[in-house]
């Protein structure tokens, strides 16, 4: 029984019903299936053509646009078709069902992409990119996962592993030509010297790639404060919805309460937290709990304090917003120039105070030209990567064997060779040949 | 004539790689023949008098390991020893020794001359016997027929060989008035692919003309270290190598004739090696440099020939002549015999599988030169491996494999099929990835037994063998047994934790400030034990953490290559795979899909796709079935 790759499809745009939809079919069949189904069987590459889409009875589903990419020049590497008709739930129903009828079956979940993936189109962080690209809600994602599809991440991953391979070089070429008058045998300098540098730009990628990796996953906001001090109605307020329960009872809020919104091109993770207080009450102090982690992690935390009582500083962190409450009861208030006066109830100030959000936000994504990680997965190999250039550099400072610094250079760039995907062997020696005369 | 003589294997070529093939299946017990053209170059070392050096050395520690011949008359045959790399640590270390030619020829047909289960013939081999699409024996020169279940053919550059010297062409490979054409014909019509590759070999030159005073010269090591695990001592007088420089002068002359080079007028298309170019090489294509290292390497201890290693040159005799005489210390030398590029068809060794069976033609094997590798030790690996697995077909089981993980010998085999050549293929520590756990040093430990598994390895070395190995064992007992507390060690002098944590010998050795001295003045027992396993126990201190590592990378490795990949596996039906990947997947038809991970261009999405495929064959077909 010969097992050939099955032919996939599916609806490529939004639920229906909608003005058009299109679908995607790809996969060995793609040929057979538009000479059973489609008016036109020959249709001309990547040119839109007017087709009318028939069941298997022979019956009219549809008359719409076609377009047939054959392998291996399409998305997938194999023979596609793009059909465009009209987005109506029965006519997608019934396209799809003919479809599948003729020779497909519905693709699973990202299989399009991953069959890209796999005839070599892409490697992996651009395949990443391409279901953050299709998840994007904010124009930060956006232009990230842009960046990151246009081969960013990969351009970079594959830079730093071409400076391993040249320090690789160097060792190697002092280990396996130690005769050679030509082949370096000091290399401890060019090496530590490289090494040096790279470790500085892997930390300094870790240090941003806190700022990547939240663009993409959304910035994580607090507002902390004692009980009663609005915070639950502040969230109601930036959320524009009834989030959270409101009472005038302190210790209302027990559990985060955690809204996703967009913000001035920014997705964010807003959340209301318990008050802040002693307490004997075993829930509530669980809740207080919580609270304090959430401070902790978040990326910036908004302090709310009712403008009848005082404010104590102490647990204020730099960048961090301070915000007076319930200005409505209060005739005249003396508050220090940073913190901003507000009536949650009323929605007095509150948009002022999404602005300092929003700049605060623009100021952490200042500078920011390309992303340099944009998920845990990045993040991770990189942090092992590190790990092993600290190590190479330790056993250069102790003078060990340069194939102890070797074997650690080699474990950082098969790290990062696992970002993308990439590992040869066979690019050292070439860069060895390359750069040393060589040879008795 | 036209006696038939009956053998389980025959080896044919007299090289590095036959002598192997044959000694090895003749260890086994298998009823070898050994056919050469010439008994007197049986062991001739047709280049450069030197055995050993990085990755190579390892190579040959590895042939010992399984009892094979080449460390054993190294031994013999070594005028000066020189551990290289002796400044970084011990897993790079690389023996060599520069090899009195005489020596190692005659220690070499001592030992094949008077071998157990094999005999030798002298004649050349015309032609392979095939019946019923099997390899049956071979036709000599003589007209004699030689019948076998398995043919070994190490015949190293006999195809198509051909001789540059300026505009000088020789045919080489062929050996008296009848040119041994009908083998080489018979391999052509195999369809194997071919491809091209040439080499090349300096001028040798009169010891006697040299002025030696004026040379910087490069003593042995002090003390000689055996290659083979079963000598102590080296017996061989030992000799120092003299050391010069091209000249800016040098460099002229050959410039200016640069287009009288065989290789630079164009009429060689052969690819050679990178690592080891021609001196017009080097000139063109580092201009830069104003000098280059030669090594004086005298060809034996009652031979006045000497080996100038670092020009090897195709240019004609006249140019040879003078800028060889521009040379510091070479002003007045006679030459001897002059330089040539040889240019010569090999095999890919793609169409060979782990045994280095033909895949198109069951019984034949391939080893050595033929296979597109170049030296005496990459030879002899593939001599051995070749003559194992001939055997075991012979006797209707499957290839015995090394893998990368285990040995140097894994890596060169794993290399060659699975990746093909593209120059002459040659060693190095750096295509080992687990070269910390694969040291020379350890080779017998992580071979031997295997050896002794396999039938290859005799008594007298498998006693010795596991005399050492319950010494280490012993030893590395003691080594976790023998601890000391902090405190104590302190009073030692140590610097350590002062942790309360009562520590073994072993993780103080660890200690990059604790040597061995200091141990064996802390624990006299472990001072009793013998000095070359008291070695062996401090370099597995040194290399600790990296070893457990690369054990868990091993395991991974095996892992993937118990993911068998069926022969007849229809790519065509693997989808997303490019036209590209495809087509070297049929060719190379991989065994596993770690050999697949390996094959040159494979990407990891077609990897993806391929282990997928392999996944969902059992389920698919269950689903057929309902
Ligand atoms: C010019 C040149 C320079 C080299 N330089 C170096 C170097 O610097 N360093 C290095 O390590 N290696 C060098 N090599 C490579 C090294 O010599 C070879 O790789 C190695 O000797 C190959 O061993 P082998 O057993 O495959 O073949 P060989 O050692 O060549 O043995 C082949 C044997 O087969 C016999 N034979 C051939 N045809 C037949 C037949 N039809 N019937 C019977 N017998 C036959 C031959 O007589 C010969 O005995 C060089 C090789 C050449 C040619
Ligand atoms: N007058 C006035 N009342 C407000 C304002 N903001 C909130 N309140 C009231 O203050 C009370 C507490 O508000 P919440 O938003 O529940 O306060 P909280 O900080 O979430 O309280 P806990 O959940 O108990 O920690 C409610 O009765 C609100 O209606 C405001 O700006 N002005
Ligand atoms: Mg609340």
């Amino acid at each position: 029984m010969a097992l050939r790759q099955d032919t996939i499809c599916a609806l490529a745009t939004g639920q229906p019903p909608a003005a058009i939809a299109t679908l995607r079919i790809s996969g060995p069949s793609t040929s057979q299936i538009i000479e059973k189904r489609l008016s036109i069987k020959s249709l001309t590459p990547r040119r839109a053509t007017l087709v009318d889409l028939r069941d298997a009875a022979g019956a009219l589903i549809d008359s719409g646009l076609a377009i047939y990419m054959p392998g291996p020049n399409s998305y997938t590497g194999e023979d596609t078709l793009e059909l465009s008709l009209h987005g109506g739930r029965m006519i997608t129903e019934l396209a799809l069902q003919s479809i599948m009828a003729a020779g497909a079956r519905l693709a699973d979940p990202g299989e399009f992409t991953r069959r890209a993936f796999e005839a070599g189109k892409m490697d992996l962080t651009r395949a990443e990119a391409v279901a953050d690209l299709i998840d994007a809600e904010s124009e930060a994602q956006l232009g990230q996962a842009l960046k990151q599809m246009d081969g960013a991440l990969e351009d970079l991953y594959s830079r730093w592993r071409g400076q391993l391979t040249d320090c690789l070089a160097l060792l190697e070429a002092s280990i396996d030509f130690p005769d050679e008058e030509d082949a370096p045998d000091r290399v401890d300098g060019p090496v530590s010297d490289r090494l040096e540098a790279l470790v500085a730009d892997l930390n300094h990628a870790l240090a941003e790639g806190n700022i990547t990796e939240r663009i993409r996953d959304g910035f994580k906001i607090a507002i902390l404060g004692k009980p009663n001090a609005g915070k639950s109605t502040l969230l109601n307020q930036l959320s524009k919805r009834d989030a959270a329960i409101v009472t005038d009872i302190p210790g209302t809020t027990r559990d985060i309460v955690e809204v996703r919104l967009v913000m001035g091109g920014y997705l964010v993770w807003l959340s209301d937290t318990a008050g802040l207080r002693e307490t004997t009450d075993r829930v509530e102090a669980e809740g207080v709990r919580r609270a304090e982690k959430a401070a902790a992690e978040s990326d910036l935390r908004i302090w709310l304090y009712d403008a009848r009582d005082s404010f104590d500083v102490a647990q204020v962190k730099p960048g961090d917003l301070i915000v007076a409450n319930k200005s409505d009861l209060v005739a005249r208030l003396d508050v220090s120039r940073e913190t901003m006066v507000i009536s949650a109830k009323d929605g007095e100030g509150v948009a002022q105070v999404e602005q300092a959000i929003v700049s605060r936000l623009k100021g952490m994504t200042q500078g920011l030209t390309a992303p340099m990680i944009t998920r845990a997965r990045h993040r991770q190999g990189i942090e092992r990567a590190r790990q092993h250039l600290d190590r190479a550099r330790e056993h250069m400072a102790q003078g060990a064997g340069a194939e102890f610094t070797a074997e650690e250079v080699r474990l950082a760039s098969r790290e990062l060779g696992t970002l993308t995907g990439h590992v040869d062997p066979e690019m050292v020696l070439g860069a060895v040949f390359s750069s040393f005369c060589i040879g008795k | 004539m036209s006696t038939a003589l009956d053998f389980d294997v025959i080896v044919v070529g007299g090289g590095h790689a036959g002598c192997e093939a044959a000694s090895a299946a003749a260890r086994m017990g298998a009823r070898t023949a050994l056919i050469t053209h010439k008994i007197e170059t049986i062991g001739e070392m047709s280049c450069n008098p030197a055995i050993g050096g990085l990755g190579k050395g390892h190579l040959v520690r590895e042939i010992d390991a399984l009892d094979g011949l080449m460390a054993r008359v190294a031994d013999q045959a070594g005028i000066q020893f020189r551990m290289l790399n002796r400044s970084k640590g011990p897993a790079v270390w690389g023996p060599r020794a520069q090899i009195d030619r005489k020596l190692y020829r005659e220690a070499m047909q001592k030992e094949i001359l008077n071998h157990d289960n094999l005999d030798v013939i002298a004649d050349g081999v015309e032609d392979v016997l095939v019946k019923n699409g099997i390899v049956a024996g071979v036709i000599g020169e003589s007209g004699s027929t030689y019948k076998s279940d398995a043919v070994v053919i190490t015949t190293g550059t006999f195809l198509k060989g051909i001789i540059h010297r300026g505009a000088e062409r020789i045919p080489a490979g062929r050996v008296g008035e009848k040119p041994a054409i009908g083998l080489a014909e018979r391999l052509y019509a195999l369809d194997l692919p071919i491809g091209r590759l040439k080499t090349g070999t300096p001028a040798r030159l009169n010891g006697n003309t040299i002025d030696w005073d004026r040379l910087e010269m490069q003593p042995a090591d002090d003390v000689p270290i055996p290659f083979s695990f079963a000598n102590s001592q080296i017996h061989v007088p030992q000799i120092a190598c003299g050391i010069t420089y091209t000249n800016p002068e040098a460099h002229a002359i050959i410039a200016e004739n640069i287009n009288q080079s065989a290789v630079y007028s164009g009429a060689i298309a052969g690819r050679g090696p990178r690592y080891c170019p021609s001196i017009e090489d080097k000139i063109h294509r580092f201009a830069d440099k104003t000098r280059h290292q030669i090594f004086l390497e005298p060809e034996g201890l009652e031979d006045d020939t000497v080996y100038p290693n670092g020009i090897s040159t195709s240019l004609p005799r006249d140019v040879q002549d003078a800028f060889v005489r521009k040379i510091e210390g070479l002003e007045n030398v006679e030459i001897l015999e002059y330089g040539y590029a040889i240019e010569y068809d090999y095999v890919d060794p793609r169409a060979l599988d782990f045994g280095l069976q033909v895949k198109v033609l069951p019984g034949l094997f391939l080893a050595g030169q033929i296979n597109g590798t170049t030296g005496y030790e990459e030879a002899g690996a593939q001599g051995l491996v070749a003559g194992l697995n001939a055997v075991r077909f012979t006797r209707g089981e499957d290839n015995a494999t090394f893998d990368r993980g285990e040995a140097y010998i894994g890596v060169l085999i794993d290399d060659l099929i699975t990746r093909g050549v593209t120059e002459p293929y040659r060693m190095f520590t750096s295509r080992a990835e687990y070269r910390l756990s694969l040291r020379s040093d350890n080779a017998d430990q992580r071979l031997t037994p295997r050896g002794i598994e396999l039938g290859l390895v005799g008594p007298g070395r498998a006693e010795m063998f596991h005399v050492k190995h319950s010494e280490l064992e012993t030893g590395r007992t003691l080594m976790q047994t023998a601890t000391l507390t902090p405190n104590e060690a302190q009073k030692r002098g140590w610097k350590v934790n002062q942790d309360g944590q009562r520590r073994s010998a072993w993780d103080y050795l660890a200690y990059p400030t604790i040597s061995m001295t200091d141990i064996e003045s802390a624990f006299p027992e472990i001072a009793a034990l013998s000095g070359s396993i008291k070695a062996q126990l401090e370099i597995e201190a040194m290399y600790a953490g990296y070893i457990e590592r690369q054990k868990e990378d091993v395991a991974a490795l095996r892992r993937e290559e118990a993911l068998k990949l069926p022969a007849d596996l229809d790519y065509a039906a693997v989808g997303g795979l490019t036209n590209e990947v495809r087509a070297k997947l049929e060719q190379i038809q991989p065994a596993t899909l770690g050999q697949a991970g390996r094959i040159e261009g494979m990407t990891p999405g077609a990897l993806t796709a391929l282990l997928a495929f392999v996944r969902r064959r059992p389920d698919r077909k269950r689903v057929a079935n309902d």
